[in-house]
């Protein structure tokens, strides 16, 4: 949209309502930004902005809100007569059969251990990709480069796995013959335990690298240009105004970026975990949140209140992730989110 | 610009522009080949493809694999269903976004921190996947194309993006003008502010749509009518569980061969299931990054 649109557009309005001003006889308030007006008046001033809201606001309510409240049968035992209100109450005895069960303690380990590797290995690669791209001089390449490394964000996770699967496979896949032509053997990669946490953090680099980098040269374009002519006039290799001049000028959006994404380390990539596993690799597979749908949705007999308590285990341990990254990160820098 | 630069350049300098180009090139090739290597599958004849022949480029193209796909009953009514559920639910998110971001963009729409708040809120604490089963299987949504549109239609990161944008774009000045000239705020909203704002409609549009034809887990808690499972969940039973039902398809030459059935399909499918959101993207790219940019950067 272009500025003389935006004007015709003023005027068009402008000449319309000089008649439409003077068919009126009351006159509104003019000034938007009236702060003095009493409570009810200012109420009464916005009602057609409360009308847009109201339907967001009741979407909201039913399916954000209403299912908060629904958390409530964690501390019951849920039956489907009684409901979400009328179920009898047990108190932490679900917390209670979680925490002893003897699946406990690998749930959790997969579940940090998976998370904790895919974010030491996927956090710097979108800085590294956007700090090599932004130190190209060749425009169409390093806009070539960007096309193709976005790509891969726009396929989805059902279509990335199937890939693996097709390219994996040990007896058709493209990896045998690869491996074949240089006298190595096939692995049998996907049903390997071993091999899952490598696959999972490695496939979602490779699909994720490159649309992460954006705001990191978006960061990277903000950076006073002076700064690097200085550098440059003092005999600064590229180096070194990387190390000196780049690194610092992004570090806050990094740690905002690392903090929230320790936030929600726990929960994502939930769907394609689920996708991933199978029967043989379950060792290393399972964490919370596929525990949660097999106990939860995905079994004969659903246990709600069961699944949903584990899944409030969960959010606790997801906030005291995001309290402490947030803490550790006021102390060694001045930048973090509150 | 660019010769006083080379000349200027050091030895070490002249050694990182060369790691640095190598670098981007060899890891900008090792995204590139698995696409390139599925595409060439989808349009080579299986057994080579089996055989290990085709490695880059096609071997013997035939489009056996794409009529397999077609003649696919289940892969053609997932599609049209992911066609509707991404168009329409994007509608849909769309509208809710622009309709929340607009009021909350206004600095004199009273209460406006707490009903701020109120959006800010299910951003940190969410009932979890049970909980919301519930309400969906309560509201009678359960099977029916509902219960993928209207569940989770809104997404707050959105709302604050595209509020930024209405703040930074649409002048404050244009509202008083519009006022005196005695536009009422609906008015404002629909004739003034949507014309301006298609940048980040655009942005929304491509989120929200792109997000729903990637998305099957939603329908499969929520569906159990094989007739309106989106195409990701077709793929998932394909692909990855690896069950094909040679009874789905209708032409009988292809029937001839159904051991060959399940690869012929599998290189077409991921190609088919791709095409949509890549189409888009390119289209959509120039706003996509300006829109996203002025949405959370200037926030």
């Amino acid at each position: 949209m272009t500025s003389s649109d935006t004007s015709t557009r003023a005027t068009t309005i402008g000449t319309r309502s000089i008649v439409e001003r003077r068919l009126r006889t009351r006159r509104r308030s003019a000034s938007p930004t009236r702060r003095k007006d009493s409570p009810r008046r200012r109420l009464r001033a916005s009602w057609q902005l409360y009308a847009l809201l109201l339907a967001p606001v009741v979407e909201l309510a039913l399916f954000n809100y209403w299912p908060m409240l629904g958390v409530q049968i964690a501390f019951r035992n849920y039956n489907p007569v009684g409901g979400i209100w009328g179920s009898p109450w047990v108190g932490l005895a679900n917390f209670d059969r979680f925490v002893h069960s003897y699946q406990f303690w690998p749930i959790i380990k997969n579940t940090l251990i998976l998370h904790g590797y895919e974010l030491i290995a996927t956090f710097p690669l979108p800085i590294m990709l956007a700090l090599a791209l932004n130190h190209v001089r060749r425009k169409a390449f390093s806009r070539t480069v960007q096309m193709i490394t976005y790509a891969p964000h726009f396929i989805s996770t059902v279509v990335v796995v199937g890939m693996l699967f097709v390219l994996l496979d040990p007896q058709t896949g493209i990896m045998h013959y690869l491996l074949h032509a240089v006298g190595l053997p096939t692995p049998d990669l996907l049903n390997n335990p071993a091999w899952f946490r490598h696959l999972y953090v490695w496939s979602g680099a490779w699909q994720s690298m490159g649309f992460s980098a954006i705001i990191y040269l978006a960061a990277l374009a903000g950076i006073d240009p002076g700064l690097h002519e200085a550098a440059i006039v003092d005999g600064a290799s590229k180096f070194k105004r990387i190390w000196h001049i780049d690194l610092p000028g992004i570090a806050p959006v990094a740690i905002i970026l690392l903090i929230l994404s320790m936030g929600s380390a726990l929960t994502t990539g939930f769907e394609k975990v689920l996708l991933m596993q199978n029967t043989l690799n379950l060792n290393t597979s399972e964490v919370i949140d596929t525990y949660v749908y097999k106990v939860g949705l995905g079994s004969q007999v659903p246990q709600f209140s069961y699944g949903t308590a584990i899944n409030v285990f969960q959010s606790v341990v997801g906030l005291v992730l995001i309290v402490a990254s947030n803490k550790i990160a006021r102390r060694f820098s001045s930048s973090g989110l509150w | 610009m660019a010769t006083r630069a080379r000349i200027r350049d050091s030895r070490s300098d002249r050694i990182f522009t060369i790691w640095n180009v190598t670098i981007l090139t060899l890891f900008t090739v090792s995204v590139l080949y698995p696409l390139v290597y599925i595409v060439s599958a989808s349009i080579s004849d299986p057994h080579a493809v089996n055989s290990g022949k085709m490695w880059l480029w096609p071997v013997q193209v035939t489009i056996e694999g794409y009529r397999t796909v077609f003649a696919y009953h289940e892969i053609v009514t997932g599609f049209l269903n992911s066609l509707f559920y991404a168009v329409v639910g994007a509608a849909f998110s769309v509208s809710l976004t622009l309709l929340a971001a607009y009021p909350l963009s206004r600095r004199d729409l009273y209460g406006r921190g707490p009903i701020m708040v109120y959006f800010l809120i299910p951003m940190v604490f969410s009932g979890g996947m049970i909980p919301t089963y519930l309400v969906v299987h309560q509201l009678g949504l359960l099977n029916t194309r509902w219960a993928l549109v209207i569940p989770g239609a809104v997404s707050v990161f959105q709302v604050i993006i595209t509020r930024t944008f209405f703040q930074v774009s649409i002048p404050e000045d244009l509202l008083e003008a519009a006022r005196v000239d005695g536009c009422n705020d609906f008015r404002f909203f629909f004739r003034m502010v949507l014309p301006l704002s298609k940048p980040i409609i655009a942005v929304n549009a491509l989120f929200y749509a792109v997000g729903q034809w990637n998305s099957w887990f939603n329908a499969l808690i929520y569906l159990t009518n094989q007739h309106l499972f989106p195409l990701q969940l077709v793929l998932r039973q394909i692909l990855i569980l690896n069950s094909v039902d040679p009874s789905q398809v209708t032409d009988a030459s292809l029937l001839a061969h159904q051991q060959a059935l399940q690869d012929l399909l599998k290189y077409g499918l991921i190609v088919i299931a791709s095409i949509p959101p890549l189409l888009a993207y390119p289209f959509v790219q120039k706003h996509f990054v300006k829109g996203m940019m002025i949405g959370s950067l200037k926030g």
